[in-house]
């Protein structure tokens, strides 16, 4: 099996054009998800009801103790019954997202954590009200350092939009397959995707070990 | 007017606080000393709210801490009630406790709008107006991290002044502060005591100070009282013998 570079110019664009841009559309809005519904997640968690930790508590376990592919089969398949049906992108990016919230959720958690009990304290000393002190000076301070961990997430994420292939949301990887069963010939789109994920992923790396950089610096 | 009835505080197993009664009237400066771990800081944190009391009740100007009346029967404090009374009690931390991720002036107006409600402007005028007495005009738009510990503290001075309390508690405020950075900010709570009526309850290991400005000297041990008088008396001629070789330790100590 030789390579043979006449067919992977043609394959190129196609794999970059369609695959790529879906995969970057599916991670961004999947992390924008996780970063949202996390933060809700471990706010809840907090919560001083017990019904509402718990049932936090009991979804967030749920979720990480499922494979992905089951909740999008989940997701594209079984809402539809009960009459709610989304277009499988949309299902996509809700999957990843749900899925990687999970994650988000314990990470603030930690962030959170590591904010100094003198800053609760100095705030109730002051009077300010509960509300303000979580939006003006504990999740300031919780979510800066926490930027790098949830940039890891989102290349961990990147990395599973393969799974999308399965309800026919048609990534880097899933075009790969398409063009590569058209000529018969998978070296060639199959080692240019592996090769795009890897390109994208180093530069997500290098994004996040430079935000690193930065938080570690403001600290 | 602070008043404690029979206050008792446990951590778990651990007696702090034993059945302590102690009041201190309008405008007094009360010094609370005591060796470390007999329960100065538990005292200023319950009154703050920052921790319950096991059992007995604190009043702040008549009102309890912990319970609130409803109709003819006492039900413990709601999150309304107790955030009423704590408007009239300011604190200030041994590790200065700034916002890091504020500026100095929004350090001082934060919570005069946010819980006062309070306009931006007139909080910025007060936050100012504090500034300059303590000394730190140049620094209203620096960040904490800027400021050495001497400052950072007589900004957090400022920032508790600025919600104007009625009360002011202060926990060893000096104590992480290079020494040569001590002074300053006594001098500064000196001044600020003499110059208002707010009522000072204040821990602290250093005595000159303490016999300088206090009105009365509360001496600790294990969570009770073990001598209450003016600071010439408690000094100078201590009617017990703990008091005496607590004196003595600290004085040898430096
Ligand atoms: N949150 C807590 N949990 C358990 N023990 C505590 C806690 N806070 C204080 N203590 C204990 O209570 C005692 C009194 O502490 P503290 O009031 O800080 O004393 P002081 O300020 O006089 O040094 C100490 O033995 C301390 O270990
Ligand atoms: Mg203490």
């Amino acid at each position: 099996m030789i390579w043979d570079w006449d067919y992977a110019w043609e394959v190129f664009p196609k794999i970059v054009g369609d695959g790529l841009r879906t995969a970057v559309v599916a991670t961004v809005l999947g992390s924008l998800v996780a970063y949202t519904l996390g933060l809700v997640l471990a706010l809840l968690r907090r919560s001083p009801i017990r019904v509402v930790s718990g049932i936090t508590w009991a979804f967030i376990e749920f979720i990480r103790s499922t494979p992905l592919l089951v909740q999008i089969f989940f997701l594209f398949f079984v809402l539809p019954d009960i009459g709610l049906t989304l277009d499988p992108m949309t299902t996509g990016v809700i999957a990843l997202g749900l899925h990687y919230a999970t994650y988000t959720a314990e990470v603030y958690r930690a962030g959170i954590e590591a904010v100094p009990p003198g800053q609760w304290e100095a705030a109730t000393a002051l009077n300010l009200p509960r509300r303000r002190t979580w939006t003006a000076v504990i999740l300031p301070q919780a979510v800066p350092r926490v930027l790098p961990a949830l940039g890891n997430y989102t290349i961990s994420m990147l990395k599973e939009t393969p799974l999308l292939l399965m309800i026919g949301v048609l990534e880097i990887a899933g075009v790969a397959r398409q063009v590569g069963s058209r000529a018969f010939r998978y070296v060639e789109p199959v080692t240019i995707a592996g090769v795009l994920f890897l390109v994208l992923s180093l530069a997500a790396s290098l994004l996040v070990r430079w935000l690193e950089r930065r938080v570690r610096y403001r600290n | 007017m602070i008043r404690f009835d029979d206050v008792v505080k446990r951590f778990g197993d651990v007696v702090v606080l034993d059945e302590l009664n102690f009041s201190v009237a309008p405008g007094e400066f009360v010094t609370l000393i005591g060796p470390s771990g007999s329960g100065k800081t538990t005292i200023l944190r319950l009154l703050m709210t920052l921790e319950k009391v096991t059992s007995g009740q604190i009043f702040v100007d008549g009102e309890c801490l912990s319970h609130m009346q409803r109709g003819s029967r006492l039900v413990p404090a709601d999150e309304k009630y107790q955030r009423k009374v704590r408007q009239r009690i300011g604190m200030v931390f041994q590790q200065f406790n700034l916002f890091p991720n504020m500026k100095v002036l929004q350090n001082l107006t934060e919570a005069p709008i946010r819980s006062l409600g309070l306009s931006r402007a007139e909080a910025e005028e007060r936050a100012l107006e504090l500034l300059e007495l303590v000394g730190l005009t140049e620094k209203v738009n620096a960040h904490p991290s800027q400021l050495s510990g001497g400052q950072q503290q007589r900004v957090a001075i400022a920032r508790a002044l600025a919600m104007r309390p009625d009360m002011l508690l202060l926990d060893e405020v000096t104590s992480a502060l290079d020494p040569e950075l001590v002074a300053g900010v006594l001098a500064l709570l000196k001044d600020i005591a003499s110059s208002t009526d707010i009522t000072f309850l204040c821990v602290t290991h250093e005595m000159n100070f303490a016999r300088d400005v206090s009105d009365r000297v509360l001496m600790f041990d294990h969570g009770q009282i073990v001598e209450d008088a003016v600071p010439d008396k408690l000094f100078s001629e201590p009617d017990h013998e703990r008091t005496r070789t607590f004196l003595r330790a600290v004085l040898e100590r430096g």
